[in-house]
């Protein structure tokens, strides 16, 4: 099997460089890359276009990327929770295009499967379509929408193997697959790497032919964004 | 008396159906939950990834990777599945999911929502409620009927940007269940003690009224 394993965080972001697109994935704090976000801080690359479909909290996740104004444009589907981001907008100093939740992981689907457009309804009607293609199938509106073209992907999974095949947990799961597939270079921080053959191939996620680093993270924070529980009775 | 939140997601609950598969969004659309009437399955469907979502985990239980689309730590019940979000959308736009209820900001008499952005003031973002809006067969929305000012939420036509347009059919308010058909909002159900009148003012956009109103029943 081709081995996609790299040493660590530092190797996995060669050749990342200033004015970049990448994809990072995550809903919310869950299952976002956090060894790849803490190494985009360390070196300070600037001038970032971000797709994810959030943006992190004040302290944590892109928040920590916007802190030290290295992102210029988020594309994103929802921002709340985020002071510093709704500072920023409100006052100009980032650029952000807020789309549809699932025209976001559609587009980015489209972009790993060599799709360059597809129709969705979501949005017709609303400022999302404005300066769009429409069109009517079987009586219903549809918009054009385009898949993206990222330089990098940042992924986040639960196990993967040498050969890069990927499994996630949870809700963990969300964006990681599909941003996995879109990457011209896609990266991958796991909580467990084995050797290939360790995983069932009946479990795999995400095959390995979409990843070309693969590492074994380390210190998962994994922050919840609400704590919301049953008091024991 | 006007309902509470708690209340007008009991009223939702009547409108759910055996066998529905449902999506719910923040806020009051949440505490539908509690209320599942007792003889009927349902499934709920959170758009980050998971169906057969169940209630909140015991203390020291939580997972920080089990969430909701509020981010709210979950549990999943037994038969549940987890799926990324390109599957997600795709049960949802291919109409596999049967209800979607969601807050607003304000609806119109046409079946307008608008629940995203207030331009200048907050811009968090649609999430997944323009995709829910524009492929579900039954859009239930909960809402005030009118804003802190008193000003009424139901109007002829929308001043905030849209999320999706010509969508809702019905709308469970603090003081009233309204359907929207014919350009018109019309009057199903009065809360307990409100009188149609008190709609009528409350209300910006055509209200219909025909007959007598019956009162909610809990």
């Amino acid at each position: 099997m081709i081995n996609k394993v790299v040493k660590n965080a530092h190797d996995a972001l060669l050749g990342v460089e200033d004015g970049m697109t990448f994809m990072l994935g995550g809903f919310g704090l869950c299952g976002i890359p956090e060894n790849c976000i803490s190494e985009l801080v360390r070196l300070e690359v600037k001038n970032l276009t971000c797709i994810s479909n959030n943006a992190g909290v004040d302290d944590f996740g892109l928040g920590l990327l916007l802190k030290k104004h290295q992102i210029k444009k988020m594309v994103s589907s929802y921002v709340g929770e985020n002071d510093e981001f709704e500072r920023q907008m409100l006052s100009g100093e980032l650029d952000v295009e807020l789309i549809p939740q699932g025209t976001l992981a559609e587009r980015c689907r489209a972009t790993g499967a060599g799709i360059p457009a597809f129709y969705t309804p979501a949005g017709y009607g609303t400022e999302v379509a404005e300066g769009k293609e429409t069109r009517e199938f079987n009586g219903k509106m549809y918009v054009l929408e385009l898949a993206f073209n990222p330089q990098f992907a940042f992924v986040k999974a639960w196990k993967g193997d040498t050969a890069g095949n990927l499994i996630f947990k949870g809700t963990a799961r969300n964006f990681n697959p599909m941003m996995a597939m879109a990457g011209k270079i896609t990266v991958v921080e796991v909580e467990e790497l084995v050797e290939a053959g360790e995983l069932d191939p009946n479990q795999i996620h995400t095959p390995g032919i979409f990843v070309q680093r693969i590492f074994q993270g380390s210190n998962y924070e994994k922050r919840i964004e609400q704590l919301t529980v049953t008091p024991k009775s | 008396m006007a309902l509470s939140k708690e209340q007008i997601a009991q009223r939702i609950a009547q409108e759910l159906q055996d066998k529905w598969y449902v999506n719910l969004g923040i806020g009051i659309p949440t505490l539908v939950a509690n209320y599942i009437p007792k003889n009927i399955d349902i499934d709920f469907q959170s758009e980050n990834g998971l169906l057969g979502m169940g209630s909140f985990p015991i203390e020291g239980e939580e997972d920080a990777d089990l969430i909701n689309a509020g981010k709210q730590t979950v549990t999943i019940l037994k038969g549940g599945s987890l799926f990324d979000s390109a599957m997600s959308f795709a049960m949802i736009r291919g109409q596999h999911v049967q209800l979607t209820v969601l807050g607003a900001m304000e609806v119109s008499q046409n079946g307008d929502i608008a629940n995203w952005k207030i331009p200048g003031k907050m811009v968090k973002g649609m999430g997944g409620a323009m995709d829910l809006v524009a492929s579900a067969e039954n859009i239930i929305v909960a809402m005030m009927h009118t804003n802190k000012a008193g000003e009424s939420k139901i109007l002829k036509s929308c001043s905030l940007p849209l999320t999706g347009v010509n969508c809702v059919k019905k709308v469970v308010t603090n003081l009233a269940v309204l359907e929207i058909k014919n350009n018109a909002f019309y009057l199903i159900e009065r809360a307990p003690g409100v009188s149609v009148e008190e709609i009528k003012a409350a209300t910006e956009g055509t209200l219909i009224v025909e007959g007598e109103i019956p009162e909610m029943k809990f």
